[in-house]
């Protein structure tokens, strides 16, 4: 049987379009939360953990959490550093307050230069 | 009085040139700024939006905002001091911004870059030096409060080598001041009686000492620790007996909770010869005895304290906590050593503020965007206005504090 071009093309360009969808997946490490509870992490980073590291979060009392600084840390230490805390120093753990995954993609963003506070959405 | 003298006045087509001058010439006095009118500096204050650069300029009478003041850089965190004369706001940023604004003027009339990262400052008793207290590099720099020109720097950095961030600065008699180093964990003393010639003394303090106090008085100086339990005191009136640890072991050995906001200690905590301490990673204020620095009692509150603030006749003490109970405020009677009132006066209570004889409290509700104003006899909100992301509120009444 003899495949129509047109449907060979657009398989070929489906499968292309998969791969790549698949490896930036793989590269990003993390999974998106969905958009209320995003913006919620972004405000407790940038204000709550901005007490310690800055609202720039170019450091304070805890050190620097932009990407030139974070650049030659390993990924799951820091995931494990927000989730467990640091001993021995004033970080705390955010076990209870973010799940792993959150972790997971608060550190992504970290590393890629984390979003700008939208603020809390108005109370009811 | 039948025979009416004629009184003569001006032709209607002269009036249709008058009449609008005089519209235009008092609707311009309403627009001549404020600042062009004479008014007093002793109930004015400053109210810092963290996250523009910005700081409002208001007025406690009135319970109003007089100018907006833009372009002071990175504000978390920041903190202010008053000239003597209470005109003068200076402006300590995170990112090592020192910015002197005239309040009357609402205008910056001087701004240095002084540090890569700050945390507060303090003004010496006579009114002509600033210092600034940094994180990075660690050290404290004494300036003109003229001119803003750089006097001194004393790098925080012990014979180990090691530099350390400052904490917990304050203004002491004489041109001193005192801080306390983070890493290292020592106590400085720094004069600067010939400015360009500082001279420090160094006391042991404890480990990790995340903030600090003098009393009103300016005899004792207490450091908050974060590495162990208990506080570090230094007696200014006998500096030679050096620092001792009070409320040693207050969490009697249990596991600290998590902390997610460091306490912040200021002489506000000191009230009627008892210091109100907030507990580090435990859901206490701790009360100890000025006269003896021994534990008298401590008193369960909601969740993890950050500031403790005595009303300014020390018959209540206010008390606003760490993420994730910020929303939530507590008054302890200091008669019966209990809280008395439980407050939600908004989201994300960063800073508390009382008029100086205590009859009124300002908050900074940061995640609702606003300041309220609380009478603090009647618990009841009595104002307020929006803010961008407000934190601190200073009132220029500091101006003739100790320690502040």
């Amino acid at each position: 049987m003899k495949i129509p071009p047109l449907l060979a093309h657009v398989a070929v360009f489906l499968g292309a379009a998969l791969v790549a969808a698949f490896a930036s997946a793989s590269e990003t490490k993390a999974v998106a939360p969905e958009e209320q509870r995003a913006r919620e992490l972004i405000h407790i980073v940038r204000q709550d953990c901005g007490s310690c590291h800055g609202l720039t979060l170019a450091g304070g009392l805890g050190p620097a959490l932009t990407p030139d600084a974070l650049a030659d840390k390993p990924f799951e230490g820091l995931v494990a550093t927000v989730v467990s805390g640091r001993p021995g120093t004033p970080m705390p753990p955010f076990r209870g307050i973010v799940s792993e995954p959150e972790a997971e993609w608060i550190v992504d963003q970290l590393m890629r230069g984390f979003p700008l506070d939208a603020g809390l959405p108005p109370s009811r | 009085m039948s025979s009416q003298t004629k009184v003569r006045l001006a032709p209607p087509a002269l009036w249709a040139v008058i009449l609008p001058a005089i519209v235009w010439l008092l609707a311009a006095c309403s627009s001549v700024p404020p600042a062009a009118g004479l008014r007093g500096s002793g109930d004015l204050g400053v109210v810092i939006e963290r996250a523009d650069g910005r700081v409002k300029v208001i007025e406690t009478t009135g319970r109003s905002v007089l100018a907006t003041v833009d372009g002071l850089g990175d504000l978390s965190h920041a903190s202010v001091v008053f000239s003597r004369d209470a005109r003068y706001a200076f402006v300590f940023g995170r990112d090592g911004g020192l910015t002197k604004v005239d309040l009357l003027e609402a205008r910056i009339v001087g701004r240095v870059l002084q540090a890569g990262n700050s945390i507060g400052g303090s003004i010496s008793h006579d009114g002509r030096i600033v210092v600034a207290q940094n994180y990075a590099p660690g050290g404290v720099k004494a300036f003109d409060a003229n001119t803003l020109e750089l006097l001194a720097e004393v790098p925080a950095i012990t014979e180990d080598g090691r530099r350390s961030k400052v904490v917990g600065l304050a203004d002491l008699s004489g041109n001193r001041f005192i801080y306390a180093l983070f890493e290292a964990g020592e106590i400085w003393i720094t004069d600067f009686s010939d400015p360009k010639k500082p001279q420090t003394q160094r006391f042991a303090g404890g480990n990790q000492p995340y903030d600090a106090l003098v009393t009103p008085d300016g005899r004792h100086y207490i450091a908050g620790l974060f590495g162990e339990d208990g506080l570090a005191m230094l007696d200014l009136w006998n500096p030679e007996q050096g620092s001792r640890k009070i409320l040693s072991g207050y969490g009697k050995g249990q596991e600290p909770l998590p902390v997610y906001k460091m306490p912040h200690l200021r002489g506000w905590s000191v009230a009627g010869g008892r210091a109100y301490l907030p507990a580090i990673g435990r859901h206490e204020v701790l009360v100890v005895d000025t006269g003896t620095w021994q534990e008298v009692g401590r008193i369960p509150v909601k969740s993890q304290p950050v500031f403790a603030m005595a009303r300014p006749d020390g018959r209540e003490i206010w008390v606003n906590f760490a993420f994730p109970d910020n929303g939530w405020v507590q008054v302890i009677d200091t008669v019966s050593g209990k809280v008395t009132h439980t407050l939600q006066p908004g989201r994300g209570i960063l800073h508390m503020e009382f008029l100086s004889k205590g009859h009124e409290v300002w908050m900074s509700a940061r995640d609702d965007n606003k300041v309220v104003i609380f009478d603090t006899a009647s618990k009841q909100q009595v104002g307020g206005f929006e803010s961008a992301s407000p934190s601190g509120i200073f009132f220029t009444t500091r101006a003739a504090r100790t320690g502040f």
